[in-house]
Order: structure tokens, then sequence, then C-alpha cells
């Protein structure tokens, strides 16, 4: 297990190189304007593009530009031009003036928060679907499940969070229930807070329950054909235990991977349209702003910081697929 | 005589789906004393499987219906409901599958699953439970049992793997194993250990063995009594000497006859019965043989029952043709196919 670790901790350092590789050359090589004109966006004046031009050392030759590239993100070091420090030194804006670093941090506290809310409803949804409708294949209630989840992941999360908010928002709803949008970022306790966020929860968690519930649906219905759990009602075993011991732990694992890469993918940005929906002041949000003002440090900066949380999420969820699947230790 | 173990009379198991009525099992009768080894033996599809996991409850399903008697020291399973049945699997019957890579979960350690089967139906603690554990792989001849128990089935080899799958059959004194063709996935010579395996721990233990198999040579190795299966129904029926000696049935003619026998010449090509098994949502009307067999005359369209006809007491087929026919007919040198083939060439 532990070189299993090791080998793949080793894979995630050459991917975060190759990823940094990609968007250097996106951002940096490319573009065929100015790059420095670019990164200073369209209220720079002369000085500021000077300064970016110097800073960036576009002068310099390619490669040797991106490995002080590579040492801004990887190692502290002090960057000319500008007052930031690395590591993870993602880029300036200079049309927000902050760093693209700090916007982040600032930025992640909300999108964390509907995140992690919306994966416990999901998944306490999911799971008991999941399970009973793969146990009592075509009944009455497998069947409207299946009806109703394929509306859930059929709808647009943009069109759900509108509906959600036409019927719910205290504001504006038909049955005003639950705080509506904008609602985060004038709330200040941290019950105030969640509360603000219910609707975008039941929204985000929607399509995903659908799919989760489909998915291990058909999961437990393939394990339910194995050799080995003919094995286990062999032995006697009670039909709960054969299917909560036995089906489950083989059915759950490659949900827990798509749990992992799930939740990787939305901190890093994905959340855009229910973010954008109901006004939170999160990751996607920001893109979304980044992208309208051509902010290009910004939208640089995201796209890294996204895909490194996505390779060390994935790092994090191949070793606790080794630890639920002993198989695959030896690969 | 004291009364059997297990008794089978006329079961039959249906199966509904979209393409039709399944006919599995069509008429499978048997009997089986303590301490007897019957073999099953019969091609994929002969319903030997079914016929066995039928004993155990294991096919019943929304759509299968299950008519016949099934007995097991006296008690009545096919009315047994689910609890009942569950008592006795793993317990007074258990089961061994063919391949125990897929037949053990892959993700629990070996001691896991046999404790498991230990506290399923006895209430015993965890370090008694692992303690009988160890006995039984040691009783199984796996070495190094107490390292065996922390490690996971795809850390053992084949032979090993079916050893454990043994040993969790046999955790509760079981009075009747059902192998259901325990050796095929493993090579020769572990099929060779594996077989004596059993035969000991039927002496050592007095357990009846139900032996499924498509293999002759298995059959002769171990088996006391026979059942032949052809398209979900018994077709014959008897001791091993009467099955392999003075076989009655055509079909089983045919599988006497594509043996390759080491004391013979070599032939161009392996003897084979022509033809393919019959579907099993359509059989044909009669003889279930018929279309593949070169004896076939007009009585065969009239399905014959299970009874001795010309053998010794005991031996039952379901063949139309006279006794005397039978043994001017039936051909099982390795010289070519039954019947037909070797009534035109003349054996050399």
């Amino acid at each position: 297990m532990a070189r299993y670790i090791v080998r793949r901790l080793i894979w995630a350092l050459l991917m975060l190189i190759a990823v940094s590789g990609v968007v250097f050359i996106l951002f940096y090589v490319f573009p065929s304007a100015d790059p420095a004109q670019l990164r200073a966006g369209r209220q720079a004046n002369e000085d500021q593009i000077e300064a970016i031009r110097e800073s960036l050392g576009l002068d310099k030759s390619v490669l040797e530009q991106f490995w002080i590239y590579l040492k801004g993100v990887f190692t502290p070091l002090d960057l000319p031009g500008t007052d930031s420090t690395g590591p993870l030194y993602l880029g300036h804006s200079y049309q927000s003036n902050a760093d693209v670093k700090d916007v982040i941090v600032s930025d992640l506290p909300a999108t964390a928060l509907l995140v992690f809310g919306a994966v416990i409803i999901w998944m306490a949804v999911a799971i008991p679907t999941g399970i009973i409708s793969a146990i009592r294949q075509r009944s009455l209630l497998d069947r409207s499940t299946m009806i109703t989840t394929l509306v859930f992941i059929s709808a647009p999360v943009f069109w759900l969070g509108l509906v959600a908010l036409y019927l719910f928002a205290q504001d504006v709803g038909v049955i005003p229930v639950f705080p509506g949008i904008g609602s985060y970022a004038t709330a200040d306790t941290f019950l105030s807070k969640c509360a603000s966020m219910i609707l975008p929860w039941l929204v985000l968690a929607a399509a995903t329950a659908a799919i989760y519930a489909r998915y291990l649906r058909s999961q437990m219905i393939d394990v339910m054909q194995e050799d080995y759990i003919r094995t286990a009602r062999a032995k006697g075993l009670p039909e709960k235990r054969v299917i909560g011991k036995h089906v489950l732990r083989s059915a759950i694992t490659p949900i827990v991977t798509l749990l992992g890469l799930d939740v990787a993918v939305l901190l890093a940005g994905n959340a855009i349209l229910t973010e954008t929906v109901f006004n939170i002041p999160g990751i996607g949000a920001e893109t979304f702003n980044a992208i309208k003002r051509s902010d290009l440090p910004m939208i640089q900066g995201i796209t890294l910081f996204g895909a490194f949380f996505i390779v060390t999420l994935n790092l994090v969820v191949d070793i606790v697929y080794a630890y639920l699947d002993p198989r695959v230790r030896y690969e | 005589m004291s009364a059997p173990l297990l008794e089978i009379d006329d079961l039959r198991v249906h199966f509904s789906t979209d393409e039709g009525v399944v006919r599995a099992v069509d008429g499978v009768s048997l009997e089986i004393a303590e301490g007897e080894m019957l073999g099953i033996v019969g091609e994929s599809g002969s319903g030997k499987s079914v016929a066995s996991l039928t004993v155990l409850g294991l096919t019943r399903a929304a759509n299968a219906e299950i008519t016949g008697q099934i007995s097991f020291e006296g008690q009545d399973l096919t009315a047994m409901d689910d609890e009942g049945l569950r008592r006795i699997r793993g317990n007074g019957i258990a089961m061994i599958f063919q391949d125990p890579l897929s037949a053990l979960h892959p993700f629990y350690r070996v001691g896991n699953q046999l404790v498991e089967a230990i506290q399923v139906h006895r209430d015993v603690g965890d370090a008694d439970a692992r303690a009988r554990a160890v006995e039984l792989l040691e009783l199984v001849g796996i070495p190094d049992p107490g390292r065996r128990m922390g490690e996971y089935p795809h850390e053992l080899s084949g032979g090993m793997r079916q050893r454990v799958m043994i040993a969790m059959a046999l955790t509760n004194d079981p009075r009747l194993l059902i192998a259901d063709e325990p050796t095929t996935a493993l090579d020769v010579t572990t099929q060779a250990q594996i077989l004596r395996l059993i035969e000991r721990l039927r002496r050592e233990l007095g357990m009846a063995v139900i032996m499924i198999t498509h293999d002759l040579g298995v059959i002769a190795e171990v088996a006391d009594r026979v059942m032949v299966m052809y398209a979900g129904e018994a077709v014959e029926a008897g001791t091993l000497e009467q099955i392999f000696y003075d076989p009655q049935h055509p079909y089983t003619w045919g599988l006497l006859g594509s043996l390759t026998r080491v004391d013979q010449p070599r032939l161009a090509r392996l003897a084979q019965i022509a033809g393919q098994p019959p579907s099993l949502i359509n059989p044909p009307g009669g003889c279930h043989f018929r279309d593949r067999c070169p004896h076939e005359f007009a009585k065969c369209t009239e399905h014959p029952d299970l009874e001795r006809r010309g053998g010794d007491a005991g031996h039952r087929d379901r063949c139309w043709l006279a006794p005397d026919r039978k043994r001017e007919a039936r051909v099982i040198a390795s010289t070519g196919a039954i019947g037909l083939e070797a009534a035109k060439e003349p054996a050399s």
C-alpha cells in the first residue's frame, strides 16, 4: 500500500507540472496580441503595461519564461514587478487590483459551503434511493424513481434554480419559505449563511442525486449477478446481510471515486451556474465575471487553481480506491 | 435400508422470460444416501446447475415456477419458507462453485469470510470462530493457515482458493455437499488434488456429495452412482459400473465415445455427437434426444419415462430401444462416433 501511495504521489507531481505547462502555453504562448497588454486589461496605462512586460520577462526566451512561471507557482519567490511572493503565484489581476490567489482564497468559503452542503443532501437522498430501486427492480417505486431522476438530470441547472426561486424564495416566491438571491452576501452568522444556501443546495443536489441514484442502482444490479453473491446466499446469510455487507460494499466503490472527482470539479468552479443564479460570491461566480471582463490573469489563475485541485483530489481518490479495493494495490 | 438423505421427485423448474418459458429442469428424480457420492454429468445447459441450486432454494424468483418434491432428512424443501431454507444453507447442505476467484468476495479477507460462515449459524465469539477457521484451513490441507487468514482471495493460487471454498462449505459439518464443477477452472494436477481432498473429507466426515461435472473422467474417479442429464432431464441413472460398462442411452454412448483414450490409437478427428442440444424453450415433443440420435424410430415421438428397462436393479434410462437392440447398436470404441457412422465403416 505504501509503495502504491508513493507511486501515485510521483505521478501527481508530474501531472501538476504538465498541467502548469499546458496553462502556460494557453495563456502566454497562444494569444496573438501583446501578452502584456492582455494581462493588463482594458483600463491599463502605459506604465502598468511596461511593468508587466518586465515582470513577465517577455524579452526572454519562452523556456526561460516558463521556468520563471514554474518557480512562481511552486516556490517562494520574490517576483519582480509585483508585490507578491510565491508559491502559488497565480497571477495578478490589474482589473481587480489584487493577486488572483487572494481573490480565490476569499471566494473559496462560499463555494465550499455550497458544495459540502449539497454533497450531504445528495448522498443522503441518492444512497437509499439507489439501494431500494435495485432491490425492488421494476416495482412501482423503482419506475417512478427512475422517471423522476431522469427529469432532474435533464433539467438545466439554471432553470431549476430559477424555478426554485420562483416557488420558494422569501422575497419573490409563490410560497415564501427560504432566503432568495443575494442573501448569502448579507448573512453574517454561520447559521444565516446556511439558511441562505438552502435553495442553492437543493438545486445543486437535485441533478447530482439523480445521477448517483441511477448509478448506484445499476452498480448494485450488476454486483447482484456476481458469483460471490450467490456464495453469500449459499452460506445461509440473511438477505439484509447479503445486500448490506456484500453487495453494497462492491457497488459503492466506484461511487466513492465519482464523489471525489465531482467535489473537486465543483470546488474548482464548476458550480458556476448555481452560483450566478443565486448570486453567491464563489469561485464559479468569479470565473463568470472574469470572463465577462476579459480579466486574463484571473481566468488563467482560476484555471490553474482548478487543475491543481483536481489533480490533487484525483490522487486522494486513487488512494481511497486502493484502500477499498485490495486488488488495485498491485498495479 | 435407511431413508435417503436427499430425495428429489420429478423436479421441474421453468423460467418465464421474454422469449418464452425456459424449461431449464424438466423432470429430474434422484436419491442419495448418507455418505454416498452421486455424480451428475451433462453438458452446459443440461440443467444440472439449476437443479442443484433449486435444492437450496436459490432459484426462487418471481418468474420461476418450481414443481416437484425435494426432501432433505425428511423435511420438504420445496414447501419450506425462505427462513427455513436459510438455516439449511451452509449448514445441513453446503455448496461449492466452479470458479473460486469469482465465488469469493474480492474485498474481504479469507479469514473474515470464513468467520462469517461460522457465525451465521452458530453463536460463537470472534476468537473461537477464528480458531475454528484456522482448523478448517488445516483440514483442507492449506499450509501456514494462520497467515492465509489475513490474505485476500486474489493473493492465493487457484487450488488454494478452491480449498478455501471447501473449508467454508465445511464450517458447520454439512451432511450433504453439492459441488458444482469444482475442478473445471483448475489445471489437471490441481484437479486431482482437489478430488482426492473431497474424497478424503467424505470418508472422514461421512458426508454425502453430489459432484456435478461435464467431465466423465472426474466421475470415473470418485462417483458411486451416476446420473446423466440432457436438455433438462435425467436420461440415465445407475451405479458407476452400470453407466460405464452397460450404458443404455444413446446420449451416454455418445459421451463415452467422445472420450479420448491413451490406450487406443489416435483418431484423425475427435468423435462427437452430431447436432446441438435442443432449445429449452421449445423442446421437441417426445424424446429430447431424438434429433441427434442415429437410432431414432417411430416410438421416439412419445416421451419416455425414466424407468428400468433392461439393465440391472437401480439402472434406469429414457430410451425406447429394446435392450438387445441397444447392445447391438452401441459402439463405444474410439473408432468413431456413435451408431450410424460406425455402422457404415467397420471397426478397425
